[in-house]
């Protein structure tokens, strides 16, 4: 926590914490810091995006991101304009790109796009002149989901130097499908954590170990070396029938129970990106209890998604 | 480089500094009707400072990153800190302390970002250097080194204060050709 000397944002986009380095993630980090007393304070608005414009062009359902960070871009004095697959001319087969321009055209600084293609944000960065912000592209990449869960941590554990290292973090469940879980990946290794990655082998790609990360089949194994576990969401819209177990099997196996987690450590922390199935990936008991930092995490998002709304649109082209 | 105040003349003008606040707050009345509030960076070190002296409870600190009105020109760089008033700020006097007043532009930035916080009976304007050159119509309560009648444009007047620099020290150098261009 400094005033950072030399370092100055270089980024545009955010596109993944792929691209990022160390530094800039915790400058990310530490900005939203800046941003989280906003939302205490009798005006819960900021003027630093005054007079900007963000767009949420979603093509995909989400409740809890599209909120976050409309009320984030609120938060920050910007207008929000809502632009959503359904019901727009995307369902009238305007290309992702067209519609994107189009859309800028009217005078836009920062798209907030959610895609079911992987690379979607890549290619709409591409095409257009403003800053383009990635809300989960297919199974690439969530980045502000994974910056939130690191800021989560970060702050429940008192790491205000944002450096994980000795810090053990296991994410469960449909790794192959996850863009949590990659950006996740990419995040945590970054900042020195170890990573275990726990799922059926089917949804458990071998690929995963060359990004430094441990992976185990075995959940009741691995549970008791970890400080903090990430519960991931079953997305049925992404699984095909054969790769995946039935609900029950996979209850039986992955599911986060109150018995399972007497077997961690005390003070673990559960976290869910949501939302959750309860009963299947996370027993309700547990999503509660005391553990559980999913209220935290959701509180924390909005604080992330300000400062990274605010460092893209204040960029400066080099 | 020129140094206006060492060591001990910073001193001095805080002891000034605090006298000048600590005559103006009997007036206003008890200690709990008033309160500090330094301005990042080096004002909140300031606030500290004078605290002490003045035995005040309330010191807070303010960043009014997020209030800057030059955030979308080329050059700024935004470092966004953490506002930490860990008091409520409704019907008091607060005390806004700054290191340098120039154009008065932090000034009402601090200003804004105190009126989003509550409402406060009234602002008072602290500074250790005047340098001149307003902007905004805005004026001072309390000034530690009055330089407004010499100008300093084209310098830089920078002060430094431990613990945040090494010593305590108010200088003006010449205005370094990077800064300038923006």
């Amino acid at each position: 926590m400094t005033g950072n000397g030399d370092y100055r944002w270089p980024h545009k986009h955010l596109l993944g914490l792929e691209d990022l380095s160390a530094e800039d993630i915790r400058f990310i980090l530490q900005t939203a810091r800046g941003f989280e007393g906003v939302s205490t304070r009798s005006v819960k608005k900021v003027p630093a995006l005054r007079g900007k414009v963000v767009v949420n062009l979603f093509f995909e359902d989400s409740t809890r991101t599209r909120s976050s960070f409309n009320l984030a871009a609120s938060r920050l004095s910007a207008d929000v304009m809502e632009v959503i697959g359904k019901g727009s001319s995307v369902s009238k087969g305007e290309t992702l790109t067209d519609t994107a321009r189009n859309i800028e055209a009217m005078g836009v600084d920062v798209i907030v796009c959610r895609h079911n293609s992987s690379g979607a944000t890549h290619l709409l960065a591409k095409s257009v002149g403003c800053s383009v912000v990635n809300a989960g592209d297919g199974q690439h990449e969530h980045p502000t989901q994974g910056l939130l869960d690191i800021y989560t941590i970060c702050r429940e554990l008192k790491r205000d130097d944002h450096d994980l290292s000795g810090l053990t973090v296991a994410i469960v469940g449909d790794i192959a499908h996850s863009r949590v879980a990659r950006s996740n990946v990419y995040g945590l290794r970054k900042l020195g954590a170890k990573v275990i990655l726990v799922g059926p082998p089917t949804l458990l790609p071998g690929s995963f170990k060359e990004l430094g990360c441990e992976l185990s089949n075995n959940l009741d194994e691995v549970l008791p070396r970890v400080d903090v576990i990430n519960m991931l969401r079953i997305q049925f819209e992404r699984i095909q029938s054969q790769q995946f177990p039935s609900t029950r099997e996979y209850a039986t196996f992955f599911g986060l129970t109150k018995e399972r987690l007497s077997k961690a450590k005390p003070d673990i922390l559960v976290m869910h990106p949501g939302p959750m199935n309860r009963g299947l990936e996370i027993d309700s008991t547990v999503a509660d209890g005391a553990n559980s930092k999913i209220l935290k995490q959701v509180a924390n998002g909005l604080a992330v998604r300000m400062a990274v709304l605010f460092l893209v649109a204040s960029a400066k082209e080099v | 480089m020129r140094v206006l105040a060492d060591e001990s003349k910073v001193s001095q003008l805080i002891d000034d500094m605090a006298a000048a606040i600590a005559k103006d707050m009997a007036d206003v009345g008890s200690p709990n009707q008033w309160a500090l509030v330094g301005v990042r960076s080096r004002g909140d070190d300031l606030a500290r400072r004078l605290a002490a002296k003045l035995e005040a409870d309330r010191v807070g600190t303010l960043d009014i990153t997020l209030y800057r009105d030059d955030l979308s020109e080329i050059g700024s760089q935004p470092v966004v800190r953490t506002t930490e008033i860990p008091f409520a700020i409704d019907g008091l006097h607060i005390v806004l302390i700054d290191d340098v007043l120039m154009t008065g532009r932090s000034t009402r930035a601090a200003m804004d970002s105190l009126m989003d916080l509550g409402r406060p009976r009234r602002i008072w304007l602290s500074v250790l250097v005047d340098r001149g050159g307003r902007e905004l119509p805005i004026a001072p309560d309390h000034v530690g080194l009055d330089l407004s009648d010499q100008p300093t444009e084209g310098e830089l007047v920078e002060v430094h204060l431990a613990p945040t620099d090494e010593r305590d020290e108010v200088i003006v150098r010449p205005v370094e050709h990077e800064v300038e261009a923006s």
